[in-house]
């Protein structure tokens, strides 16, 4: 059956990219939750994951790189309606993106992340990411990576972020119903998504993946955030699932102050009479 | 009190007579954190609804406490705009507030003070701290020392006791019996200085400031952003741009506005273009640094053609600079910010009708043409407030230009003008798709190089043409048959003014321009018609001239330059201007 978000046209990326499961699996996940097209955003930066938007029928902004997340709040600032979805890759997110990245967690607006995770950077021919593994060498890094990756998840959970899961390209199914979840879910979802870059990292590729990570199974209580925050140190194999989840967040654009008494209507339906502005003047006098 | 004697003599008795068609200059100086603001911010209200006119500018070290800042008031019969470097009345409250200023101190200027504490012979004597220690704390020395002022210039008691009770109300009623009691006896020793024409500096008559509004740049510039349907604003604190920031804070709630502080600059462009994706209308506060930050952003509405309205309030630069300070050196920042080619609009008030209209008029420019558009100030101009009337609510209203969209909606549809009909996201059944890449109509990545991706840098450049014929007129004060003409922008406007009023040349005229960029397309005809153009700029080179000179092909090498970190004053820009060649032989005009 056709997709309605699938938008078919000449895809910039390399045949067996992990990207093309991800894409599969973001459309299944919006179309099972029924979304509304004309409100729905996706926001992404800069690379060949950030490009995904460009393969869907959505509304879209594609930013600068490293810049996806302060647009999706500013999207949010001015339409708390819209569902936001931000897609963008490891070296945008967590790299250029590293501030906006850490405080976008803080700020919490109702946004899903979705990190396409190949552990190095695709666009610019394979350099380290942040989140490339010790001892990779690259053209760069010739000698290979000696700094420790970021562990995004970890990191996410030490900010108390609202919502932290991680997927892989190679478990569809689970992964669908983790994207769903987090777009459910009120407040900033992060799900990072281990994916192969069939180019250049000859690493971790897709058996690599399979081979190292399992999922996470019922016992795991995610509301439980040393739980999670160990789940999320561990490594070789890698858990699969949804971490942490906390539900108990001011959401950003809750607490702003067109929206504060519960009025979600965006800004550009506001008028503000000329009354007001006469006031803040003669408070002048 | 018998102590009391002593207070209010010099020793010699030399009448200070102050005769000036401008008023009394005060200048109030102490450490930070010692309370000149609070006496500042007393006598200036109190002497506007006294009836005259007041003016007041700042200017401060960076730091919080220690230093020596300095408050210049004047007040006057007449409406004052501009800042002088006559002292008529000086008050110094340490003797490191006195050393900073007292190459600035002439016979016409009255030194009052705690003599204690000032190695000037000449000091009027008011022990400030030990007339508020009698009313049972030091800290009321404020209060007597801006008594001691409205008893100087014969500001009514009724309205300074008035003011105190309004100040102090919600302290309860020991404080504010205690400051009453202060301010009088500041206000007795004043009168009493007064009448014996120890200190004779009359400020001329009253008149009817009561309705006129007190607002400072910042405040012109926040309320102006507001009356252009401002419903976002996203900031990173940074001097002297912090205070627009602050004032949309205050009024978030009240006028429903969006309000972020951002982790950064960078943080702060991209989250208002967002904003402005989705419909909103967003303002950012920021300077020099702050700015440099936002470059590439700025790059991004270029090509994303998205609204922006940018408040750019300046100072000394490279890097830190002199981050209190005031300077007109960011125009070529502002100007060239962002790689690529694409219009944008650079407007820059001069006083704060201007600041009002101009920011509300920014909005709907931005939303217009889609561009960005910057709202340019300074230290100097946030910071200076006086009375004024002319502002008017009804001046402003925000036009928006969104369009409701359609199945197949393009948002980069080639048209005759360049411009496309702007759609956000919900607001019909469209999909609106924004790139940073080149992109084809409807917004989706392009490598046809002479396809599409030229014809939409053809486009983007089609828009110059509309932005540059809209561009606000310059407006010239004085002869219109003028032979040499002064050029300036931003916040010399009143300064000029002024200057030129003192000057009294009949050849001299001053041409103002509210709009720096595009420059206006009249600014030639005016150009040619001096032998004469000169160039007055808060900054090293002449940026704007140098602007002016490539725009209209007319050559501007007379300039008057300043970059030491303080506005022009009056004085020395009549001077500057004397010393310039071009003026009308002869004697000054009747104003000199
Ligand atoms: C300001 C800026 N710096 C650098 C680049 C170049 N650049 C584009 S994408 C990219 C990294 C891409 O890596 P990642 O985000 O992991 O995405 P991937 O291509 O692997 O999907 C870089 C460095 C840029 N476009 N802008």
């Amino acid at each position: 059956m056709d997709n309605i978000f699938d938008y078919k046209t000449d895809t910039a990326w390399c045949p067996g990219c992990g990207n093309f499961g991800l894409r599969k699996i973001v459309m299944s996940a919006l179309a099972e939750l029924e979304i509304k097209k004309e409100s729905l955003v996706f926001v992404s930066g800069i690379g060949q994951a950030a490009k995904a938007p460009q393969y869907l029928d959505v509304n879209y902004f594609n930013g600068l790189h490293g810049r996806s997340l302060p647009p999706a709040a500013g999207i949010k600032a001015a339409n708390p309606n819209l569902t936001v979805v931000v897609e963008s890759g490891d070296g945008d997110m967590y790299g250029e993106g590293g501030n906006h990245f850490i405080h976008a967690i803080r700020r919490n607006p109702d946004i899903t992340v979705i990190v396409h995770d190949n552990m190095v950077y695709g666009l610019t021919k394979g350099q380290a990411s942040p989140t490339t593994r010790k001892g990779m060498k690259t053209p760069i890094q010739v000698n290979g990576v000696f700094e420790e990756p970021i562990n995004p998840l970890a990191l996410a959970i030490s900010l108390d972020a609202s919502f932290v899961a991680r997927g892989s390209v190679g478990e569809m199914e689970k992964t669908k119903e983790i994207i769903k979840a987090a777009i459910k879910h009120r407040g900033f979802s992060l799900v990072d998504v281990f994916q192969a870059c069939v180019t250049f990292n000859k690493l971790n590729t897709h058996k690599w993946f399979k081979e190292n990570t399992y999922v996470i199974d019922e016992s795991h209580n995610p509301r439980d955030r040393q739980a999670a925050f160990s789940k999320a140190l561990e490594s070789s194999p890698w858990p699969l699932g949804v971490f942490y989840i906390n539900e108990n967040k001011p959401v950003f654009e809750e607490e702003l102050a067109p929206y504060a008494s519960g009025d979600r209507k965006p800004l550009y339906m506001r008028a503000r009479g000329e009354g007001l502005i006469k006031e803040l003047l003669s408070a002048k006098k | 009190m018998a102590k009391k004697k002593a207070v209010g003599k010099t020793g010699k008795k030399t009448a200070k007579k102050i005769i000036s068609p401008h008023g009394v200059s005060i200048v109030l100086a102490g450490e930070a954190g010692q309370g000149i603001q609070s006496i500042e911010t007393l006598l200036v209200n109190v002497l506007k609804k006294d009836g005259f006119h007041v003016f007041a500018t700042k200017e401060y070290m960076s730091r919080v406490r220690g230093g020596v800042n300095s408050t210049q008031l004047r007040v006057s019969q007449e409406p004052v705009r501009s800042y002088v470097d006559r002292m008529d009345i000086f008050i110094p409250l340490d003797g490191a507030a006195f050393e900073r200023y007292k190459n600035k101190i002439t016979k016409e200027t009255a030194v009052i003070g705690d003599k204690t504490k000032l190695a000037y012979e000449k000091t009027i004597n008011i022990p400030f701290n030990r007339i508020a220690s009698e009313f049972g704390n030091a800290l009321f020395s404020n209060t007597v020392a801006a008594g001691a002022v409205c008893g100087i210039l014969g500001g009514s008691e009724e309205a300074l006791y008035d003011y105190v009770k309004s100040v102090f109300a919600r302290k309860g009623d020991e404080i504010v019996k205690s400051n009453i009691g202060a301010a009088k006896s500041g206000y007795e020793i004043g009168r009493g200085l007064k009448a014996e024409k120890i200190v004779d500096a009359g400020p001329g008559k009253k008149t009817s400031t009561k309705e006129s509004l007190l607002l400072a740049g910042a405040d012109a510039v926040a309320i102006g952003a507001l009356a252009g349907g401002c419903d976002a604003c996203f900031a990173y604190p940074m001097t002297p741009s912090t205070g627009v920031f602050t004032a949309m804070a205050g009024y978030a709630s009240k006028a429903g506005i969006a309000v972020e502080q951002v982790e950064d600059e960078i943080g702060v462009i991209n989250m208002a273009l967002g904003a402005w994706y989705a419909g909103g209308r967003a303002l950012v506060s920021t300077s020099g640094g702050g700015f440099a930050l936002m470059t590439e952003g700025i790059s991004l509405a270029g090509i994303i053609e998205s609204p922006v309205v940018v408040h750019l309030a300046q100072r000394p630069g490279p890097a830190t600079g002199l981050p209190t300070r005031t300077e007109q050196g960011d125009l070529n920042l502002a100007l060239y910010a962002g790689h690529g080619v694409f219009p944008r609009i650079i407007l820059a008030p001069g006083d704060t009708k201007q600041a009002f209209e101009l920011s509300a008029g920014a909005f709907n420019l931005a939303d217009k043409y889609q561009v960005p558009v910057f709202v340019m100030t300074d230290q100097y101009f946030v910071d200076t407030y006086y009375d004024t009337v002319d502002i008017d609510a009804s001046k402003a209203e925000p036009v928006r230009h969104i369009t409701e969209t359609k199945e197949g909606y393009k948002r980069y549809a080639l048209t005759k003008d360049g411009f496309s009909p702007r759609g956000i996201p919900s607001f019909g059944s469209g999909l609106v798709c924004a790139d940073s890449d080149e992109h084809d109509e409807s917004g989706r990545i392009t490598e046809d190089l002479d396809g599409i991706s030229k014809k939409m840098k053809d486009k983007r450049f089609k828009k110059f043409d509309a932005v540059k014929k809209a561009a606000l007129p310059p407006v010239l004060t004085g002869p219109k048959n003028y032979t040499r003409l002064v050029v300036g922008w931003g916040s010399v406007y009143n300064t000029v003014i002024e200057a030129l009023g003192l000057l009294g040349d009949r050849n001299t005229a001053f041409l103002f321009f509210p709009q720096v960029y595009p420059v206006p397309i009249a600014a030639k005809k005016y150009l040619e018609k001096a032998k004469t153009v000169i160039a007055v700029e808060n900054n090293q080179t002449g940026q704007f001239a140098d602007l002016l000179s490539a725009d209209t092909g007319i050559n501007i090498s007379q300039r008057i330059l300043k970059y030491n970190g303080m506005p022009f004053s009056v004085e020395e820009l009549v001077r500057a201007l004397v010393k310039k060649p071009g003026k009308a032989a002869g004697k000054r005009g009747k104003n000199g």
